[in-house]
């Protein structure tokens, strides 16, 4: 069968199982476009090309397959820089495709020619350029291939022009992906599974590190059985969230710079730490000169490069967390641990009562109040996709995640205006969800373009801006390192509501607690997107908190009683 | 100094990613040689890199990550075989001529060119015997020096081979405990 390079692309796709595309068309992709048109695949029109990869980058990790995103050269392609970065620090499968001038005139500085792969190469994991019609089926199936195995991460395929319009005959059979072989590294170390197997049988005082690669590798129900098999304590990094339920007693929440101080607390007191799937990023250990000084560590990852990058282990156990694992699970002796754990329930002490939570209505509005009353008016069902900044750490801390792959949020990167475009990607994986934005008025005006997007596919997600005015995480750190000087952080933003209006959804705006509640309720009745503006406490700071660099046993308490502080303030 | 070796498929663009890692990890590489194998479709490189133990870890981890990169190892530990080759022009008028001829005869180097004002000496080795002779040299008055960096290779039996296809003979299997 003889196609055209553009036919072959769009053939392909389909056949690899790709339903939806997120993308922007332009000159060096219009061939593409045209076969587009003839094909069964949906695409979904952005608003920006950065809105397209984090669309597919949130399809990816709502549905654990492949996100795809499609641009024209020079601008469309390096609009996608952020976006790709933001998958590859959170190893997100993406493909994204671009159109590049004619193989002829490349390195001509043609019209919108841009090296895309050379920009983009120490941000994919892998990158290519096609030049010839023949070759495009098998490089796509290759890049599905490499963005899939292993630590996932974006692959970029440059399609030329020429490419894309010549014709060449198309066989699937004859496209199988032809990788390169590779040295077959035997991962089983025998020594360091056993001494692995010993620390976990003598250990009196275990915790779980538990991190994004339980997910990525599907580990869930493996990862639970070694849990209550040796009952351990689980704390969870910010992208581990969801791999085991929250409501779970063994579950003690989110670790790190913005962790609970009782898991924080717990780690330096460990005398040995599972890490699994997670990689000892610096927002996790703070410094790593005082770092859990107490604990052997045994770290089970399947990218030997992170193995001793950060954190020096006892132990490495290289490869898929679900086979190590399972592997592990018939050597562990079930333990009590009955000390320990309630050592730990000690640990908790005054937070409980410090929580926002538990103190009464002084008649202001706290973010934390507001997601805590979303998870309970979603029953924590929802998927929640988040921003950056304060917004995001209380999400963490106050939507409690009983079920993988219900976060999602940019963590490696901390990119803004990731959670509106990811949100829209999430709802095209999973319909049947309900699907929250969670964002600030920081992040949420790096991309509310997109709100154009989610009109133009009739698609139901309810979005929370929590409002205050201020960009919060920068604000906060004003606040506590730099005298308060708040320079470039207050935020004029516009009517949200009216906003939202003028793009064709429903928008709220809500300033007291007591509106919260019915307005979710209305709004999660309404078949249709719309967009809650939370005018939230400006000068509302994230607590607990582990100053950048500085120990996780140094951490900045919540205030005893902020509310009666903030309220009596004139 | 550590010593990487690296197998990588012989197309447009793999140096530059091997070197672009490097950059990207804020390893400085001293010197990178890379030509092809016995296999015109795999290259080997040399990596000598000023980093230290945990930081050619990360490099070899790294590297193998990369899809077009075949195998990475470092070899700094092992019994190697190194060699450097350098041609230097130096002055050598009637007078001192003889005199050069006698050190380049302590050096094992070999005169390659000769002109009424200049010779060419070729020296191969490690890089402390190149930098030996290019001390000695220095006072008749270097014009041109050109060095092709280290190759290295581990010695006997130690093996260091690319990856086969399976169907291409169980010989891998058993020299697979070298590779580990």
């Amino acid at each position: 069968m003889k196609l055209t390079g553009a036919e072959i692309l769009c053939e392909t796709l389909t056949r690899l199982g790709v339903r939806e595309l997120f993308g922007y068309p332009g000159g060096a992709i219009l061939p593409v476009y045209d076969a587009l048109g003839k094909s069964k695949l949906h695409h979904v029109l952005v608003r920006h090309e950065q809105g397209a990869t984090h669309m597919a980058d949130g399809y990816a990790r709502a549905s654990g397959g492949i996100g795809v995103a499609m641009a024209t050269s020079g601008p469309g392609a390096t609009n996608m820089v952020t976006g790709i970065a933001t998958a590859m620090l959170d190893s997100s499968p993406v493909v994204c495709i671009t159109g590049q001038v004619s193989s002829k005139v490349l390195g001509s500085d043609a019209f919108q020619e841009i090296d895309i792969t050379g920009i983009t190469m120490p941000i994919t994991k892998h990158n290519v350029v096609v030049t010839k019609a023949e070759d495009i089926a098998r490089t796509v199936r290759e890049a599905f291939v490499i963005a899939k195995s292993g630590r996932p991460g974006p692959v970029l395929v440059d399609i030329t022009k020429d490419a894309q319009q010549a014709s060449a005959e198309f066989a699937w059979e004859t496209t199988t992906p032809n990788l390169p072989l590779k040295r077959h590294r035997n991962n089983h170390d025998q020594v360091e599974f056993d001494r692995a197997v010993a620390l976990l049988n003598t250990a009196k005082r275990p915790l779980i590190l538990a991190g994004h690669g339980i997910m990525v590798s599907g580990a869930m129900r493996a990862f639970e059985q070694f849990v209550r098999t040796g009952n351990y304590p689980v704390a969870m990094t910010l992208l581990g969230i969801g791999c085991f339920p929250a409501k779970d007693p063994l579950n003690l929440g989110m670790m790190g710079m913005h962790g609970e101080a009782w898991v924080n607390n717990a780690i330096q007191e460990a005398d040995l730490l599972i890490a699994v799937g997670m990689r000892f990023d610096d927002r996790v250990t703070g410094d790593l000169r005082t770092y859990a000084k107490n604990a052997r560590k045994i770290h089970i990852e399947i990218d030997r490069a992170e193995i001793n990058k950060n954190v020096k282990v006892d132990a490495a156990l290289v490869g898929d967390a679900r086979e190590v694992l399972e592997k592990l699970i018939p050597h562990i002796e079930t333990r009590d641990h009955g000390p320990w754990i309630r050592h730990i329930s000690e640990l908790k002490g005054d937070s409980a009562v410090r929580d926002i939570q538990s103190l009464p209505d002084n008649g202001h509005l706290y973010a934390a109040h507001v997601i805590n009353d979303i998870w309970k008016e979603t029953c924590g069902e929802a998927i929640v996709v988040t921003d950056v900044g304060q917004h995001q750490m209380w999400e963490a801390q106050y939507y409690h995640h009983d079920r993988p792959r219900t976060l999602i949020t940019s963590g490696g990167l901390g990119t803004m205006g990731f959670a509106l475009p990811a949100a829209i990607g999430a709802k095209f994986a999973k319909p049947d969800s309900e699907v929250w934005v969670i964002v600030g008025d920081g992040g949420f005006q790096m991309t509310m373009s997109e709100l154009a997007t989610i009109v133009q596919e009739k698609i139901n997600i309810k979005i929370a801006i929590i409002n205050n005015g201020f960009l919060g995480m920068v604000r906060q750190w004003q606040e506590f390192f730099y005298d308060k000087r708040y320079v470039a952080t207050p935020l004029v933003a516009p009517d949200f509501a009216a906003l939202a209006n003028a793009f064709g959804i429903r928008g709220e705006r809500i300033t007291k607690r007591a509106e919260v509640v019915p307005t979710l309720r209305s709004a999660r009745e309404s078949a249709e997107s719309v967009l809650i503006d939370f005018r939230v406490e400006q000068e509302d700071s994230v607590y607990p908190m582990v100053a950048a660099g500085a120990s996780l046993s140094d951490m900045i308490r919540r205030p005893n009683n902020p509310l009666v502080e903030t309220a009596t303030e004139p | 100094m550590q010593t990487l070796v690296a197998y990588v498929e012989n197309k447009p663009g793999v140096l530059n990613r091997v070197s672009s890692l490097a950059r990207r990890l804020a390893i400085n590489i001293d010197s990178l040689t890379v030509g092809p194998t016995e296999n015109e479709e795999i290259a080997r490189m040399t990596i000598v890199a000023h980093t230290d133990e945990r930081g050619a870890h990360r490099l070899e981890a790294s590297l193998e990550k990369l899809v077009d990169v075949l195998l990475a190892e470092n070899i700094s530990d092992r019994a190697l075989l190194e060699r450097d080759l350098a041609l230097i022009k130096v002055s050598a008028d009637q007078q001192n001529r003889p005199h050069l001829m006698e050190l380049i005869k302590v050096f094992r180097a070999r005169v390659v060119d000769v002109a009424p004002e200049s010779l060419i000496i070729e020296v191969s080795g490690t890089a402390d015997k190149i930098d030996g002779l290019l001390e000695v040299l220095r006072p008749f008055g270097v014009l041109e020096m050109a060095r092709s960096g280290r190759i290295s290779m581990t010695r006997g039996n130690d093996l260091l081979r690319p990856p086969a296809a399976p169907s291409q003979g169980s010989e891998i299997e058993s020299s697979g405990a070298s590779v580990q």
